[in-house]
């Protein structure tokens, strides 16, 4: 088969197809993540005593363990939890029990949104803890409650904060969902991998892949920066 | 000097301190402050550094609660409260920072109308024509479309005087309105505070501007160590033979700020 043929019938409708699924996992997790990076890094800024205890303990473990490691146990690892209710309580525990056995998309989804929220709600954390506390008290003597103040002041001014460092995050999740493929997604990577290894041209595969992520990091880059420019206050804070 | 004005039933006290405490970090801010507020009446509050001035209108405010005392408004006490009257009580009185405060991702504009639509859910539209009309009290009209980082701090101060007014409040506390500004800045703030007076607003302020106070104030209060130890009015407080304390307090100020 000539180089052409091969990447025009062969690899690149695999990519596609591949590039398909990474974008179904990519956005959701990076939508997720932002969100869980919202509630979390307010909730630790902000919170109770305790609320920030536990807010914390999900930061360390997310952060603190490898995103394989966490994707394993999301996909093999619960499943497992699900035998264990069965043994224990019979097959009647089954509506509940199942509720452990992922498919490989959420289980991919769901462990790279909590890994992104955990970094996102250092960020969104910092840029909170960045405002100044007269900001807090100018809408409380305006008669905000403290709900009111953290959505209509505080939160639209840690986004703009924050959104350098989660815009940086979300460029990372473009380039983890690679690793969906070891719960056997058969997104951008794992597509690639499966031509490469049927037609054994690594070098092809791999480039053209590689080519692949910096494109969608390319226009990941050029969205978030026109977003940070629109959000960017005059005086302060603009992106060159 | 007497320290507890007697309140007269029949007076339009608007708003009573009655023995407002408050230690922070172990060291006692305010110790047992009380004053009154007639309405339409407009006080000064002075006194060197660290004496305890915002504190007791943070606490005035509730933004800090007090430990023991109370604050009533028009006869209400802040101190029986819900949480949520709390938030509707805070309205009724307008506070001033040194410092601005403006919310920084917001034009002027909006800055005057968010509490307007949030707080008080006012539509889009009248709140930005209120906003405006504000704005054009106290001269900035043209302005309206800028950020904060794009104002000077006069204007800066005046935003947020628009801010406060735009509320209603029945009294506006000012602390220290000028003492963040440049001195070119600080006449353009005066006047507004000028003619809040003159319009009949209730205000407390603390200020360092004795020279404006005196000529604006019936009373003026001193405080020290958390306590206020001389009122009266400034005449008699800052007369050239005056021995109080607020007198030779004057005197290091006017050195300090060279006239």
């Amino acid at each position: 088969m000539g180089t052409w043929e091969f990447y025009l019938n062969i690899l690149i409708p695999a990519l596609n197809k591949g590039l398909l699924v990474s974008i179904q996992i990519i956005v959701p997790s990076a939508i997720l993540g932002v969100i869980i990076g919202i509630l979390v890094g307010a909730g630790r800024a902000l919170g109770s005593k305790w609320l920030t205890v536990i807010l914390d303990s999900y930061v360390a473990v997310f952060r603190g363990t490898p995103l394989v490691v966490q994707l394993m146990l999301w996909f093999y690892g619960l499943p497992s939890i699900r035998l264990i209710l069965e043994a224990h309580f019979g097959p009647e525990i089954r509506p509940i029990s199942n509720l452990f056995l992922l498919s490989p998309y959420v289980a991919s989804v769901a462990a790279f949104a909590m890994c992104s929220g955990a970094y996102q709600s250092e960020y969104i954390r910092g840029a909170i803890l960045s405002i100044k506390k007269g900001q807090f008290k100018a809408a409380l003597s305006l008669g905000f409650t403290k709900s009111q103040t953290f959505w209509h002041i505080t939160c639209p001014m840690a986004i703009r904060r924050a959104l350098p460092g989660c815009g940086n995050e979300i460029i990372y999740l473009i380039k983890y969902s690679s690793l969906a493929m070891i719960v056997t997604m058969s997104e951008l990577t794992g597509e690639a991998k499966g031509i490469a290894s049927l037609y054994f041209r690594h070098l092809e595969c791999y480039l053209l892949t590689a080519v692949y992520y910096l494109l969608l990091v390319t226009i990941a880059s050029f969205i978030l920066k026109k977003i940070e420019n629109y959000l960017a206050i005059p005086g302060q804070l603009r992106s060159q | 000097m007497t320290l507890d004005k007697l309140v007269d039933p029949d007076s339009q006290t608007l708003l009573e301190v009655r023995e407002l405490s408050k230690t922070l970090g172990g060291k006692k801010i305010l110790d047992k402050v009380s004053l009154t507020l007639d309405k339409g009446e407009f006080k000064v509050l002075i006194g060197p550094s660290g004496s305890g001035k915002s504190t007791l209108l943070q606490c005035i405010h509730f933004l800090i609660p007090p430990d023991t005392g109370d604050v009533l408004l028009d006869g209400k006490s802040a101190r029986e409260m819900s949480h949520r009257d709390i938030t509707l009580f805070r309205r009724e009185i307008g506070m001033i920072f040194q410092d601005f405060n403006l919310f920084d991702h917001l034009t002027a504009k909006d800055n005057v109308a968010i509490a307007l639509r949030r707080v008080k859910g006012m539509k889009k539209k009248d709140a930005y024509d209120r906003a405006l009309s504000e704005l054009t009290r106290v001269g900035l009209l043209d302005k309206a479309d800028l950020f904060p980082a794009e104002l000077s701090g006069g204007q800066k101060q005046r935003v947020s005087i628009a801010r406060a007014l735009a509320m209603d409040p029945k009294i506006m506390l000012l602390d220290e309105p000028t003492s963040a500004l440049d001195p070119e800045l600080i006449g353009e703030v005066l006047n507004v505070i000028q003619g809040l007076s003159e319009s009949g607003m209730t205000m407390l302020m603390v200020t360092h501007q004795l020279g404006f106070a005196r000529h604006f104030t019936n009373e003026m209060l001193f405080m020290e160590d958390g306590r206020i130890t001389e009122r009266g009015a400034p005449e008699e407080l800052l007369a050239i033979d005056s021995t109080f304390r607020t007198k030779e307090f004057s005197l290091k100020l006017s050195k300090i700020q060279g006239h």
